[in-house]
């Protein structure tokens, strides 16, 4: 095949690329850009307003006015991305080092189960948690059947659940990678460190830890990236009281009626994400340097 | 230093028994080669003295002190792994470093102790590299390093040299000889090469099927096996044997082939042999001792199909067939026979072993 010709191999990889992933990012970033059509959708002109909406609302007589609540909602969401990560992270090692530590056959029950979330759908799952955790829900029915309260425990629609939401939709993406990389270390490896006086908590900090960091990372990313933009578990478990970047958006093409700040709130999460992406990988170049 | 017993030790996985009730003295300074074929039991045996597996019965000893349940950390041996085990993320002086920092040993003497070693191994240019930077034979100069600095009682070989290639693998024998000599720290090496062994072996322990076959110098090992299997395992290329009688012819022996040869047993030999007369027995005797005709005392000559020559230049390999069976001799390159030829050959009796067919117990 000549050298022409290969280029149809690859094309309807990138055609499918093209137009599920090039065509609408650059959709999102274009109508970031419009002005809001009352009835939904965009017109012209083209201006920055939406991002000014960041930061400041217009006044009744077009005067720019100072108003943090966007900003509020776009940390708030980072700070809850971030929350789900380390907890995942921390959740995800030692189940990750456990399923590692396993025979083969018991390895494949306990990854199936870790992937069996999947199975079911994401919205489902969530309305279970809210049967957990609700008033009468199953956590405060056991709590108080066994005499420890009396009162039910708000449980629901606080960060708190919404960082239950987010950690348990996430965390499978946190312990598969990690798990992918510690299956690869040679078990001499933790014999050689053992034999180097080194105590099992040394072995874990020294050895498994800093082999592992690139699945972390890479899981990390996975979870991070996600959180960030969901918008099931805090509006289920949230209750749609504290708004996260993922709910606003899905207000602005819904309810707000307001797609340039949809679309402006869109690009503003891919580039908080392509950061983050762009130093891990920096950073994992310099580490194998 | 110390020395290390092992006392009917054991091993079993599930119902698999993989090391049977094997005794073995190791004195203080010794260079013992523990050698077999895979799945003999020598790497777990090993693995035992190491304290990464448990023994399922019996008692280890290092030092005079019982160490069955004292874990590897606490042991102060050092083991060198078949894959190395060096830490990917760690420069090679880290690694070098890695069992002192946990010891707390002062930065100034890891410092001063990863240099001497360095400088002997050969490994001071390297100190900043990380793994994947070294060849082979580097990785392996480290993972010894990395034992050598800790100054342990007892240094544990894992088939260290079984990764590089046969030239580099020549060189580092030599090297680990060359460094035992001058630290004679007390050594278990395990390995499946017999030359390994051979050259590098206080004391040979030969094992098969979770059993010691036989222990002993390298020498007495090859000039007295006391099985078969240590006969047929230890030299290259191996020992030939035959099927044969023994028969009184006079007041002497006589090995009869299959064929009908008879091959007059040395007399110094005749007392020892003297109750198998009339046995079906097997006969034994290294390629070395078939050469071309030559005249020494206790010599017979036979004549043998020459199928295969193969100049090995400071000697040529011939293989012939003796009394309908397969054959290997050594013999001067000057004299050249062809295949398809039959050659004279002379039989060195002297050197001649025979074998009892049922226990594989040498007579």
């Amino acid at each position: 095949m000549g050298p022409n010709r290969t280029y149809l191999l690859i094309a309807p990889a990138m055609l499918v690329i093209g137009i599920f992933m090039v065509l609408p990012l650059f959709l999102a970033v274009a109508y970031s850009f419009m002005t809001a059509n009352p009835y939904g959708g965009v017109t012209a002109p083209e201006t920055f307003d939406a991002y000014l909406q960041f930061l400041y609302q217009r006044d009744f007589d077009d005067s720019l006015v100072f108003s943090p609540s966007y900003a509020l909602i776009i940390l708030r969401s980072i700070y809850l991305a971030i929350a789900t990560t380390l907890i995942c992270l921390v959740l995800g090692l030692p189940v990750a080092w456990y399923i590692v530590c396993q025979t083969p056959e018991r390895r494949r029950v306990l990854l199936f189960a870790v992937t069996l979330p999947f199975w079911i759908n994401t919205l489902i799952r969530t309305y279970c948690w809210i049967l957990i955790l609700r008033d009468e829900g199953l956590a405060n029915g056991a709590l108080r059947h066994a005499g420890i309260i009396s009162n039910p425990l708000p449980l629901l629609y606080n960060d708190g659940s919404i960082l239950l939401g987010l950690v348990y939709t996430f965390l499978p993406f946190m312990v598969l990678p990690i798990y992918s990389t510690l299956e690869r270390i040679d078990p001499r490896l933790i014999e050689a460190a053992h034999d180097l006086y080194a105590s099992r908590a040394a072995v874990f900090r020294r050895i498994v830890w800093p082999l592992a960091r690139p699945g972390a990372l890479a899981g990390a990313t996975l979870v991070f990236a996600p959180a960030l933009g969901s918008f099931l578990a805090p509006d289920l478990l949230g209750g749609g009281k504290k708004l996260l970047i993922g709910s606003l958006i899905q207000m602005q093409f819904t309810s707000s009626r307001n797609w340039p700040f949809g679309a402006a709130l869109s690009t503003v999460v891919t580039v908080v994400v392509l950061t983050v992406f762009v130093i891990r990988s920096r950073k994992a170049q310099e580490e194998r340097r | 230093m110390a020395d290390v017993e092992l006392k009917k030790v054991s091993k079993s996985f599930q119902n698999l028994k993989v090391v049977h009730d094997i005794d073995l003295d190791i004195a203080e300074g010794e260079f013992v080669v523990l050698v077999g074929p895979s799945g003999c039991g020598k790497s777990t045996t090993l693995r035992m003295v190491a304290g990464l597996d448990r023994p399922s019965g019996g008692e280890i000893h290092i030092g005079g002190k019982l160490v069955n349940n004292v874990q590897a950390r606490d042991r102060d041996i050092a083991m060198v792994f078949q894959s190395y085990a060096l830490y990917p993320q760690m420069t090679v002086a880290q690694n070098m470093a890695f069992g002192l920092r946990i010891r707390k040993v002062p930065d100034g003497e890891v410092t001063q102790r990863i240099a001497r070693v360095a400088d002997i191994l050969d490994l001071s240019e390297l100190l900043q590299r990380k793994p994947h930077q070294l060849s082979g034979g580097q990785r392996q100069r480290v993972a010894m390093g990395r034992a050598m600095v800790r100054q342990p009682k007892v240094f544990l070989f894992d088939e260290p040299l079984s990764n590089l290639d046969a030239k580099l693998r020549v060189k580092m024998r030599a090297e680990i000889k060359k460094l035992h000599q001058m630290v004679a720290t007390t050594t278990v090496y395990v390995t499946h090469d017999q030359v390994e062994a051979m050259t590098l072996a206080d004391r040979v322990v030969v094992m098969n099927k979770g059993r010691i076959e036989q222990i002993g110098p390298p020498n007495d090992l090859y000039h007295e096996p006391a099985s078969r299997f240590v006969a047929g395992f230890i030299g290259s290329p191996g020992m030939n044997f035959f099927k044969c009688r023994l028969e009184a012819r006079g007041d002497r022996l006589a090995v009869v082939l299959g064929d009908g040869t008879a091959l007059a047993v040395p007399a110094a030999r005749t007392a020892r042999y003297a109750g198998h007369v009339g046995r079906e027995l097997e006969f034994g005797l290294r390629p070395e001792h078939i050469t071309e005709q030559r005249e020494r005392p206790d010599v017979v000559d036979i004549k043998a199909p020459v199928e295969v020559v193969e100049p090995m230049g400071m000697e040529t390999l011939l293989h012939v067939l003796i009394a309908g069976a397969e054959a290997t001799a050594r013999i001067d390159p000057a004299s050249t026979p062809k295949p398809g030829e039959v050659a004279t050959l002379s039989l060195g009796m002297a050197h001649m072993h025979l074998l009892d067919p049922d226990s594989g117990r040498v007579i």
